[in-house]
C-alpha cells in the first residue's frame, strides 16, 4: 500500500463538528502531518479554534504560522484571513484575494498540497455550503493522491461534498467516522505496524 | 518518486524566474514557491497562454507584459487598519517610546497600495506625532507606489476601513480623513505630507537609513526561509538600538537567524524591539 505523507482536511459550515469526529477517529497522535482548513470569519478568535479542537478530539491542533513546519502528531489549522499553502516541509501563508469567497480557501490548500505531495497526499472534504474544495479534490486526484469526501446525506450542509462528487474525482465517501476509519487503515504502514 | 518533486512545471517556473532575474534584475527566485506558482499561472491564463514557458517567452520579449507580471507578483489584497488589534497595540505600546524622540523615521517596507502607510499616518496624527515623523513607504513596484502616493481608494471599501479604524482605537470619525467623489474616496493630502514613497527592493537593495520603527507586515510571507533570514538581516542593519520591528499577525522573529537580537514587545501582535 502506498504510504501517506500528508493529510489535508477541508470543511465549512458544520465543519468544526465534522472535523472533530474525523480527527477523533484516527490515531492520536497522527503518524503523519495534518493540515486543516476550516472556513472562518475574518474576526474569528484564532486561539479559540485550536483549543476547541484539542479538547474535542485529543489531537495537537495548533494555529499555523507562516513557515510552520509540517510535523507528525501536529494538526496545523489555517488562521483566519490567510490562505494556507503547503510547501516542502512547511506551510506558507498568503493574503491573496479570497477564492470561492473564502480566505482560507480549501482549493488553495488542496492544490498546493497536491503539487507538493502528489501520491503521498490524502485529501478529506467535509460538510459545507458553496463549492470550495471541488477543484482542489480534482487537483489531488490528478496528481495521484487519494480523495475522501463526506457523504452529503450525512453532512450538515451537502453542497461542498456534492460539488466534489460531481467532479468524478472522489475515491470514497462516508460519515466522518467512516472516513476516519478509512484514513486510519491507510496510515498503517505496509509492515502492518502503526506509524 | 519519493523525495523527487521536480517535474516539468517546476522546471518551467525555475526557468522563468531565472529569465526574469537575468533580463530584468528582479529576483523572485527565493520567493515561496507555492504562491509564486499560483500567481504565475494566473498571469499565464490572463495573457491567454497555456504554459509557464509561454509566459517566459512573452515577458522576455515584451516589457509591458513584464510590468503586468510584476504587478501580479507584488500586489496584495489588503485593507486600512487590517488587524485592528495591531494598530491598537501600536498606540499603547509603541507610541510612548516614539514620544521620546524629537524626530522620527519610520520605514513601511512593502507598502503596496498604501493602506498600511496611511493607517500609520492617521495613528501618528491622532497622537500628535505625525509632524515630527518622516514615513518612508517603499515597494518594489513603481506603478503600485504611484497608486499609493495618490491616496485614492474605492469608495466601497470605506465601510470596511471605517470598521477597522474604530476597532483599532480611532478617536475621530473616519470620514474626516477622506472626501468622496463618484465611486472613489480621496484620502486627505495632509496625510501624505510626511510620507516619502520610494522604490526599494528588499531582496537586492541595501539599507538606506536607520529607523525607529520598521513595519513590514504580510510581505515576507511570500519569501522562503532563507530569504526571510536575509531580509531580517537587512532590517537589523536598519534599526536604531531599541528600534521596533512590527510583523504580520502570523509572522515572527523567533526561529529566524536574528531572534536573539530582539525582545518581545507584544507577542500576540508580533511587535519586537531590538536590544542587541
Amino acid at each position: 500500500m502506498r504510504s501517506v505523507d500528508l493529510v489535508a482536511v477541508g470543511a465549512s459550515w458544520g465543519g468544526l463538528d465534522a472535523s472533530c469526529r474525523l480527527l477523533s477517529s484516527i490515531p492520536v497522535p497522527t503518524p503523519v502531518p495534518l493540515v486543516l482548513v476550516l472556513h472562518r470569519a475574518r474576526t474569528s478568535d484564532a486561539a479559540m479554534l485550536a483549543t476547541v479542537l484539542r479538547r474535542c478530539c485529543g489531537q495537537r491542533a495548533v494555529e499555523a504560522e507562516d513557515k510552520s513546519p509540517l510535523e507528525p502528531g501536529v494538526v496545523l489549522v489555517a488562521p483566519p484571513d490567510y490562505h494556507l499553502l503547503v510547501e516542502d516541509g512547511v506551510v506558507s501563508l498568503s493574503t491573496e484575494a479570497p477564492v470561492n469567497f473564502s480566505r482560507p480557501s480549501i482549493d488553495v490548500a488542496f492544490d498546493s498540497a497536491a503539487q507538493e505531495y502528489t501520491t503521498g497526499l490524502v485529501a478529506v472534504l467535509l460538510t459545507g455550503t458553496g463549492r470550495d474544495g471541488a477543484d482542489g479534490i480534482r487537483a489531488v486526484k490528478r496528481r495521484g493522491g487519494r480523495t475522501l469526501v463526506q457523504d452529503p446525506a450525512s453532512a450538515e450542509r451537502g453542497d461542498m461534498p456534492g460539488s466534489a462528487l460531481a467532479t468524478g474525482a472522489v475515491d470514497d465517501i462516508g460519515t466522518p467516522e467512516e472516513l476516519g476509519a478509512m484514513l486510519s487503515a491507510m496510515l498503517v504502514s505496509p509492515q502492518g505496524e502503526e506509524g | 518518486m519519493p523525495g523527487d518533486r521536480q517535474d516539468r512545471e517546476e522546471l518551467e517556473i525555475s526557468l522563468l524566474l531565472e529569465g526574469v532575474y537575468r533580463h530584468y534584475g528582479f529576483d523572485f527566485r527565493q520567493y515561496a514557491r507555492a504562491s509564486i506558482r499560483r500567481r504565475l499561472w494566473r498571469r499565464t491564463y490572463a495573457e491567454g497562454l497555456s504554459t509557464i514557458t509561454g509566459l517566459l517567452d512573452r515577458v522576455l520579449h515584451d516589457e509591458e507584459a513584464m510590468q503586468r507580471l510584476l504587478l501580479d507578483l507584488s500586489i496584495n489584497v489588503t485593507s486600512m487598519f487590517r488587524d485592528p488589534t495591531f494598530f491598537a497595540a501600536f498606540r499603547t505600546k509603541v507610541v510612548p517610546y516614539l514620544r521620546t524622540f524629537p524626530f522620527l523615521r519610520i520605514w513601511n517596507a512593502g507598502c503596496s497600495t498604501g493602506e498600511e502607510t496611511y493607517s500609520l499616518a492617521i495613528v501618528l496624527h491622532e497622537v500628535g506625532l505625525l509632524e515630527r515623523t518622516r514615513i518612508y513607504a517603499t515597494d518594489i513596484n513603481e506603478a503600485v507606489l504611484r497608486s499609493a502616493a495618490d491616496g485614492v481608494f474605492p469608495l466601497a471599501k470605506m465601510k470596511e476601513f471605517t470598521e477597522n479604524y474604530l476597532a483599532a482605537g480611532g478617536t475621530r470619525s473616519f470620514s474626516e480623513y477622506y472626501v468622496s467623489a463618484y465611486d472613489r474616496a480621496q484620502l486627505n493630502r495632509s496625510l501624505a505630507e510626511n510620507v516619502v514613497f520610494a522604490q526599494h527592493n528588499l531582496v537586492s537593495d541595501r539599507s538606506f537609513n536607520e529607523f525607529h520603527v520598521i513595519v513590514c507586515r504580510n510581505v515576507m510571507i511570500y519569501f522562503d526561509r532563507a530569504l526571510q533570514d536575509q531580509v531580517h538581516g537587512l532590517f537589523l542593519d536598519s534599526l536604531v538600538p531599541l528600534g521596533v520591528l512590527a510583523l504580520g499577525h502570523k509572522e515572527t522573529v523567533r526561529h529566524t537567524a536574528h531572534a536573539e537580537r530582539y525582545e518581545t514587545v507584544d507577542e500576540v501582535e508580533r511587535i519586537y524591539r531590538r536590544v542587541r
